[in-house]
């Protein structure tokens, strides 16, 4: 575990050279076809996170969670309401995203503490309902003292700004053109790096042993000396801590935040990607995510002209299409592969098979 | 170290209409195999709960090492040196072997998520540590072999074996085992009596319930006997066997 590239075979290092290689030269490949498919991507790489953060609540420590946006909302709003005109507050995005991000932990730690003692449907349905009152709280707050300026949301949100390279517009290096979108997917690319080395070097700690025992089972992991209140509150404040860095990176690429971007539909895209791809498994989590954020976008963009092909018209919807090969793509999955894509199990068992 | 290592005093526990245990006391010496049987139902497994804190008691107290033992929370129990096995195996299935035990360290370890995101020298150290101990422990126990292997893929008598190198990963100094023979073949029975015997020569103190009567009967210091939530016997397993109430109550219908 000292070197994750050491337990690698040689066929596992080439895919990952060759994974690398891609990712770092896609923004200029995509940008070919439209920027708008790099702006798809940068929220693809931010739904990566959020299943990520939300893997540790659900995946590591099995605890149902159906509130996670919250978290995404709570990052969202302390980046915009501190990098703004709101409230004149213009901080560099390097001091926002850690306040979002411990803001955000807090949450997590205060709205887990209520949930203790529930598991199952009952934990899903008061997180469910924690998710909706952070959404309307942001809806509402607007008076007596303007905070989050009601459903209108906060505008003209700063972009990042390293030195003196501003995210909003087009820079030259190397006789490259970064447009903005671009300059954003490389930073997210770092986080995301960050965001997979923290994830398995907690799933391989004390602490993530602690979260599995739990999901396991809970009342031998209390005999076995494990302190569960504060291990799933942590896990709670771990996941809600990702789910604010998400937010403030979300908040600078869009410029605007509003209460409608953390709907609970939000928070159910999040758990489908976490369960589709294999809950617990960060690569499985990984996949779910890409796949459930670029297959609505590549349905959009196809939907249409297929159906002008076949049959000169548009005899449905594009919309409502779209969401039918979606929900029935996730009913497949769940009947053909009901521990996901890439399942926690299936990666383990390749891996001891491996090893003996 | 005292003469008492523990010591229960009129424990009660009630499940609505039922009274599980009733002003059970009893003592436990320090490197003794102590039995507890009794018929089904009889509230062996209950008197286990309340001891390491997964049921709240309705009344009474716990002494370890003559110092009253909180028995609030379960963590706590183990904490201060109380481990335990359970009567239908509960074991983390979908880790491997060796994590069980690992994660039976937890509460003798401290490394937190900042060690862990950091992957600090301390942690780094603390983890190796974990890892080696709980090697020994499952060498101790016999299955080294299937350290690798997930919890649930093990044969019934390596769970048992797995889940008592979890609770020994905990340090105790008291080892509460609950029907470690139940569904163990007759080889599996006489090594898992070899590993009694051992624990008990490495210094550890063992509570054992247990219904294969020929095996507390020879591997017990002494005995004590439940009926319905009562205590009837406490002894040497000979004056045990020769009492009465505790013939009529259970020897008289399982051993033979
Ligand atoms: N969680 C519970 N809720 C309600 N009643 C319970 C509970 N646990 C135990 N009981 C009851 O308490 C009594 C004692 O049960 P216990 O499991 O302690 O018996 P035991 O001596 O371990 O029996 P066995 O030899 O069958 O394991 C029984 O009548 C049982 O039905
Ligand atoms: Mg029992």
């Amino acid at each position: 575990m000292m070197n994750p590239l050491k337990t690698l075979s040689r066929r596992e290092k080439l895919g990952l050279l060759l994974i690398a290689g891609t990712l770092l030269v896609l923004p200029f490949m995509l940008a070919t076809v439209g920027t708008a498919w790099v702006r798809i991507t940068n929220f693809a790489v931010l739904f990566v996170l959020l299943s990520l953060g939300l893997n540790i609540v659900v995946g590591f420590a099995g605890l149902l969670d159906l509130g996670y946006i919250a978290f995404f909302a709570v990052g969202a709003y302390v980046y915009g309401l501190l990098a703004s005109p709101h409230f004149g507050i213009h901080l560099p995005f390097w001091v926002i995203l850690p306040i979002g991000a411990a803001v955000a932990g807090l949450a997590g730690a205060i709205l887990g503490a209520p949930t203790l003692r529930l598991r199952g449907d009952y934990l899903a349905i008061v997180t469910l309902g924690f998710g909706e009152i952070v959404r309307i709280f942001m809806n509402n707050l607007s008076n007596p003292i303007n905070l989050t300026n009601g459903p209108k949301g906060i505008n003209r949100i700063d972009h990042f700004q390293i030195g003196n390279v501003n995210f909003a517009g087009t820079d030259t290096f190397f006789g490259l053109n970064f447009s903005g979108p671009i300059k954003y997917y490389y930073f997210l690319l770092v986080v995301l790096m960050a965001v997979i080395i923290i994830n398995r070097r907690l799933k391989h700690s004390r602490i993530g042993r602690a979260w599995v025992a739990i999901r396991e089972d809970e009342v031998a992991a209390k005999a076995a000396g494990i302190n569960t209140r504060n291990i799933k509150l942590l896990a709670f404040s771990m996941g809600a801590t990702f789910g604010g860095v998400a937010g403030g990176m979300f908040a600078a690429i869009q410029g605007f935040v509003s209460p409608e971007s953390f709907i609970l539909n939000e928070s159910i895209m999040v758990l489908a990607m976490v369960v589709l791809g294999g809950m617990g498994n960060i690569w499985g989590v990984i996949a779910g995510a890409v796949l459930l954020s670029f297959m609505p976008e590549v349905l959009r963009y196809t939907v249409e002209p297929v159906q002008h092909a076949l049959f000169g018209k548009m005899l449905i919807d594009p919309e409502v299409l779209r969401m039918l090969i979606f929900g029935f793509a996730l009913v497949l999955t769940m009947r053909f592969r009901p521990a996901g894509l890439w399942p926690e199990a299936l990666h383990r068992r390749e891996m001891t098979e491996n090893r003996t | 170290m005292s003469e008492v290592l523990l010591e229960a005093r009129n424990i009660g526990k009630r499940f609505g209409g039922v009274q599980a245990l009733k002003d059970v006391s009893l003592t436990i010496r320090p490197r003794e195999i102590y039995g507890l049987i009794g018929p089904n139902g009889a509230g062996k497994t209950t008197l286990f709960n309340v001891f390491t804190g997964l049921y709240p008691r309705d009344g009474g107290e716990v002494l370890l090492n003559g110092k009253p033992l909180s028995l609030e929370s379960p963590h706590t129990v183990a904490a201060a040196g109380i481990a335990r096995t359970f009567q239908n195996i509960r074991l983390f299935n979908n880790m491997t072997a060796i994590e069980n035990v690992m994660v039976g360290r937890h509460v003798r370890t401290k490394a937190g998520v900042f060690g862990a995101i950091l992957h600090t020298r301390a942690e780094r150290a603390e983890e190796a540590a974990i890892r080696r101990r709980a090697e020994e422990l499952l060498h101790y126990v016999g299955i080294a072999d299937r350290a690798h292997s997930l919890a649930r893929h093990l044969s019934y008598g390596d769970q048992r074996r797995l889940e008592i190198a979890r609770a020994l990963a905990t340090d105790p100094i008291l080892l509460a085992l609950d029907e470690p023979a139940a569904g163990m073949n007759a080889t599996e029975t006489v090594a898992l009596r070899a590993l009694i015997e051992g624990l008990r020569n490495d210094g550890l103190t063992v509570l054992l319930i247990e219904h294969d009567v020929k095996l507390v009967m020879g591997l017990c210091d002494r005995v004590a006997v439940l009926e319905y939530g009562q205590k009837i016997a406490e002894d040497v397993p000979e004056v045990v066997r020769a009492n009465p109430k505790v013939i009529e109550a259970y020897l008289g219908t399982s051993a033979h």
